[in-house]
């Protein structure tokens, strides 16, 4: 297979009347990525979605396949295929009809339609399926049918559309492995919408976080999740712990907040904003559940949190305590069970202890919502 | 006593359910079966003076059937052509008009259908208002437009694109509009109702995949709007080939609509077992011809109930 068709959006705007969907997205997709959005729901990252297979014209800036400019080319003539939520599934056809529509389009003979169909059957580990209807079938296996009915077109760039969404969460999983391989066989780009994050991050080789049609980062899994930009992708992305606060002072790419409630801490200033935050500017330090320790009793200085417990949870693989924090905000500690044996602290201070280098501060802004 | 009947009983009380099934009882045997099935006696009898009845000519005969076939006995032709031929020309006359207006209601409908909005509402209010103004008028109306001085030849003759009127009425042309128009609703209303229900992504998906409109239509839209469309098409069908009021007022002189025959054998002739008899030989017609049209387009009867 070849490197792959890329996707490019520049300076993409999309307005419906005075609605701003999508705000000046700059996207570069290398051909062969699995590249995601991930946002919440109205977020603009369908309306891109739509933009890129053709549905929408954008109201500024382009949508480049393979370099070329998509400009007044229709959806039934760009190298994309689309993966609805929904499947979109020709209830009326059977499946086999349903996988080679593309190639009716064509004009293949219904011999050469079939032997694709079973090809492809194969491929999704759906033999001998292909007589029956999509009612037939389970929701893991239409949704194996929806993706082969658009390989099948021998797209460039295959669309998902949140298409596990309408699936239990086993399967959920299971699905992400299988999408993950089908991608890495077929070789081509694939891009991928989604509100799950830990669909994105499993699955990409690069994820844009969408916000309000903004777009405010774009990396690889590991980076959104140590390294965020903003305030959004820090709490949107991941469970994570805020803390409100000035910056007092700048140590190269450590900084000193005076946070609202929890005295004075250091945090690791994400790279985005290194050299960009100043002494006083109102920032906000995330540190995420696992990243805390409890600290013996009557610990102090600028990495340790007192903070009174409200009430602790067992989860199976964490033991979770959540204690009343910042702005009366809970903070939420997750430590490993490794078979220790957990003290319950419920009503007592606690002293938790993180590493700077799990403290990561940004700018003051928007939250991702609850 | 059946499950289905127990269940009915449990959910209404024994007092509401078997007023219930009462009152429709009484409605489909009472005034549909039971006046139908005296309609098929009368069919299967002379037709006698009232002291004769009863009487030991009254025995079930085949005559009026024959009538319809063979024609008056002695008479000069061996097949009563003329109304036979009135017969198949309706029955002819009704596929035509549903054709035409399945071909007329279908893009409304599937315009109505998948746009969104209260336009919608307010396309349907101005379907729906011209249909409470009563059949007849609608038909007078429509000789205004089609007539030799009606509004059609006064602006074509004044535009001087035609040079003589021309006759729509002789050429059954506004038959066949007043026809189309008095049952465009029942047309409509059955396809818009399935294609409403259509997945807008199905189109998109098929879109996407490289269909050209007319196929999406073809492999997409028109498999799942079939229901709706067998179920309009039947009932155009049935009610023009059984239509009245229109044939009678927007007909040209010369052509006869069967239902005209079947009116004037139970008024003008007096001769109810004549009418009876022809009216039976429409209905059943009808009724195969639609269930062959059925079979044809494998359509299932619980889809005409869409």
């Amino acid at each position: 297979m070849s490197a792959g068709v890329g996707v490019d959006l520049e300076n993409l705007w999309i307005r419906f009347g005075d609605f701003v969907a999508v705000r000046d997205a700059n996207v570069n997709i290398n051909g062969g990525d699995f590249f995601s959005f991930l946002g919440p729901s109205g977020c603009g990252k369908t309306t891109i979605l739509r933009a890129v297979s053709g549905f929408l014209d954008p109201s500024e800036g382009k949508v480049l396949i393979g370099g070329k400019d998509m400009r007044g080319i229709g959806p039934n003539k760009r190298p994309t295929a689309l993966i609805f939520q929904n499947l979109a599934l020709f209830p009326l056809m059977k499946v086999w009809e349903n996988i080679t529509f593309s190639l009716e389009i064509s004009g293949a003979s219904a011999k050469e339609r079939r032997k694709r169909a079973d090809e492809l059957l194969d491929m999704i580990a759906l033999p001998d399926q292909g007589d029956k209807l999509p009612s037939e079938l389970s929701g893991g296996q239409r949704q194996r049918v929806a993706i082969a009915r658009a390989l099948c077109a021998e797209p460039d760039v295959l669309l998902l559309d949140e298409p596990l969404s309408a699936l239990d969460l086993k399967l959920r999983q299971h699905m992400r492995t299988e999408l993950r391989e089908i991608q890495k066989r077929v070789g081509i780009t694939f891009i991928y919408i989604t509100h799950d994050q830990g669909e994105a991050l499993t699955m990409s080789d690069s994820i844009a976080v969408m916000r309000a049609g903004v777009i405010d980062q774009i990396a690889d899994g590991k980076t959104i999740y140590n390294d965020p930009n903003t305030a959004f992708a820090a709490s949107f992305v991941g469970e994570n712990n805020v803390f409100r606060g000035k910056v007092k002072q700048i140590m190269g790419n450590e900084a000193l907040i005076s946070t609202n409630r929890s005295g004075e801490l250091v945090a690791r200033i994400s790279s985005a904003n290194q050299g960009k935050l100043k002494a006083g500017d109102d920032a906000m330090m995330f540190i995420r559940p696992e990243a805390f320790a409890i600290a013996a009793d009557g610990a102090s200085g600028d990495h340790f949190v007192t903070a009174r417990v409200n009430h602790e949870e067992f989860e199976g693989n964490v033991f979770n305590i959540f204690t009343e924090g910042d702005g009366g905000k809970e903070i939420k500690v997750s430590l490993p069970n490794l078979g220790q044996s957990f003290d319950d602290h419920t009503g007592q201070n606690i002293t938790l202890e993180y590493e700077t280098r799990n403290a990561v501060l940004v700018p003051a802004g928007e939250l991702a919502a609850e | 006593m059946p499950g289905f009947l127990k269940e009915f009983f449990n959910r209404n009380g024994i007092g509401m359910g078997a007023a219930i099934l009462g009152l429709v009882l009484f409605w489909t045997i009472g005034l549909i079966i039971l006046p139908q099935l005296s309609m098929l006696d009368f069919s299967f009898r002379p037709n006698l003076p009232p002291p004769e009845i009863g009487g030991p000519k009254d025995v079930y005969t085949l005559e009026n059937y024959k009538y319809l076939i063979y024609g008056p006995e002695g008479g000069s032709q061996s097949y009563n052509a003329v109304d036979l031929r009135v017969f198949f020309r309706t029955l002819l006359a009704a596929v035509c008009v549903t054709i035409f207006n399945l071909i007329l209601c279908y893009p409304i409908a599937y315009y109505l259908g998948q746009s969104k909005g209260n336009h919608i509402r307010i396309f349907a209010i101005m379907l729906i208002i011209p249909y409470w103004i009563n059949e007849i008028l609608r038909a007078f109306a429509l000789r205004i437009i089609f007539g030799e001085t009606g509004v059609l030849n006064t602006l074509f003759v004044g535009l001087g694109i035609w040079d003589t009127p021309f006759d729509f009425i002789r050429n059954d042309i506004a038959l066949y509009a007043g026809l189309g128009y008095a049952y465009i609703l029942l047309m409509i209303f059955p396809m818009y109702n399935v294609i409403e229900s259509l997945d807008k992504n199905q189109i998109e998906a098929a879109r996407d995949l490289g269909a050209p409109w007319w196929r999406i239509h073809w492999r997409v839209v028109i498999p799942y709007a079939k229901p709706g469309i067998s179920s309009g098409c039947t009932m155009v069908f049935m009610l023009s080939a059984g239509a009245l009021a229109a044939p009678q007022i927007l007909g040209g002189p010369s052509s006869l609509w069967f239902t005209q025959l079947i009116y004037q054998q139970f008024n003008d002739n007096n001769d109810w077992p004549q009418g009876a008899a022809y009216a039976i030989v429409l209905l059943v017609t009808c009724i195969l011809f639609v269930l062959a049209m059925m079979r044809l387009f494998k359509v299932n009867m619980g889809d005409i109930g869409k």
